[in-house]
């Protein structure tokens, strides 16, 4: 694999062709927030917090870095005052969702985002589908996935699989960047009333 | 729905993974809704999860989880049927059938839905009962209509 040179934040970055933005940071030393990222799982691209500005053909473009593949000479900033403000308004948005996540609040401080702007739905999900994606991905048990779509989106446990494989393995519960108990609510419902859950 | 009738479907489809929304399509047209063992049958054939089913069924509004009436009554609420009086056909019809838009009737002879064009603006208010588009709608004719259908 050839090896590539990029500049993040003035920075100059050597990464290994077909890595993200994301990567290249990190193993420079430079810090993104993420939310629906995982070193274990494919990229997802949810939460789009981890959103970059790179320079491109004279003009600057706003790309998320954890889907986002370094390319040679790329000029990318991490920190910018459009940056801050996007980042802000995601996180607000996530905020009227699971207004109490730990990590969502210490993210809200560093951005000012507030985090009473939007009218509160409190689902406790951010659909980062770190949950869903595990269970599929690194245990290989599909016993969590989403159900419907846009507005009504939730993760949905299978009662048949779950109430074989959840109890001894739980290590969805600490992934969740809003609340650990979330997951464990939805699993437990779905054991207690199958019927309601499918 | 039997197994071999499931069977023929996914065969039909040579058992590819890829295939599943079509399988889906073609046991909600034959069957006119999806039941869990369908579901599981399936997933077991085609090697596909089952939150993945999940996930597709309850993401498309053409897969039913609970089961459907004999006749789909479509009830247009777009712009032009709206001022034309849709609310009221609507109103007519729910009295008609003691059901709400979404719901089925206990011994499932209609369905109930509300759709938001039909693309027959001029017909308006319009009313679509299995696939039959029933134009210039006015709550005195809804009866005359629903009779037909048992």
């Amino acid at each position: 694999m050839s090896e590539i040179l990029l500049k993040i934040d003035g920075q100059e970055v050597t990464a290994k062709q077909g890595i993200t933005l994301l990567d290249a940071a990190r193993s420079a030393g430079i810090s993104i927030p993420t939310l629906c990222h995982h070193e274990k799982l494919e990229p997802y691209g949810a939460c789009r917090l981890c959103i970059v500005e790179i320079e491109t053909r004279g003009g600057t473009r706003i790309v998320v870095s954890c889907v986002y593949p370094a390319e040679k000479n790329l000029i990318v900033r991490t920190r910018s005052e459009k940056i801050d403000r996007i980042r802000k308004m995601i996180l607000e948005l996530q905020m009227a969702h699971a207004p109490d996540s730990f990590i969502l609040q210490d993210l809200a401080k560093e951005y000012g985002a507030d985090r009473n702007r939007f009218e509160k739905e409190a689902s406790f999900c951010i659909h980062c589908g770190l949950c869903v994606r595990y269970c599929a991905e690194v245990k290989k048990k599909n016993a969590v996935g989403f159900i419907d779509r846009g507005i009504r989106k939730e993760i949905s446990f299978i009662p048949e699989i779950a109430s074989k494989e959840c109890w001894k393995c739980k290590e969805c519960f600490p992934l969740c960047p809003t609340e650990a108990l979330q997951a464990a609510y939805v699993l437990v419902e779905a054991l207690a009333f199958p019927q309601a859950s499918t | 729905m039997d197994k071999e009738r499931i069977d023929r479907i996914i065969d039909k489809h040579n058992c590819e993974p890829s295939y599943l929304i079509q399988v889906l399509l073609d046991i909600q047209a034959e069957n006119s809704w999806l039941p869990g063992e369908v579901l599981e049958r399936v997933a077991e054939r085609l090697q596909v999860p089952m939150t993945r089913i999940q996930h597709i069924a309850t993401f498309y509004k053409a897969f039913s989880l609970v089961p459907k009436g004999r006749h789909q009554i479509h009830v247009c609420m777009g712009t032009a049927c709206h001022v034309r009086g849709a609310s009221r056909v609507l109103d007519t019809v729910q009295g008609l059938t003691g059901i709400e838009p979404g719901e089925t009737d206990l011994d499932l002879k209609f369905s109930l839905e509300t759709v938001n064009c039909l693309g027959c603006c001029a017909l308006g208010p319009v009313v679509e009962i299995d696939g039959k588009t029933h134009g210039k709608m006015a709550p005195a004719l809804t009866a005359d209509v629903l009779i037909n259908y048992d």
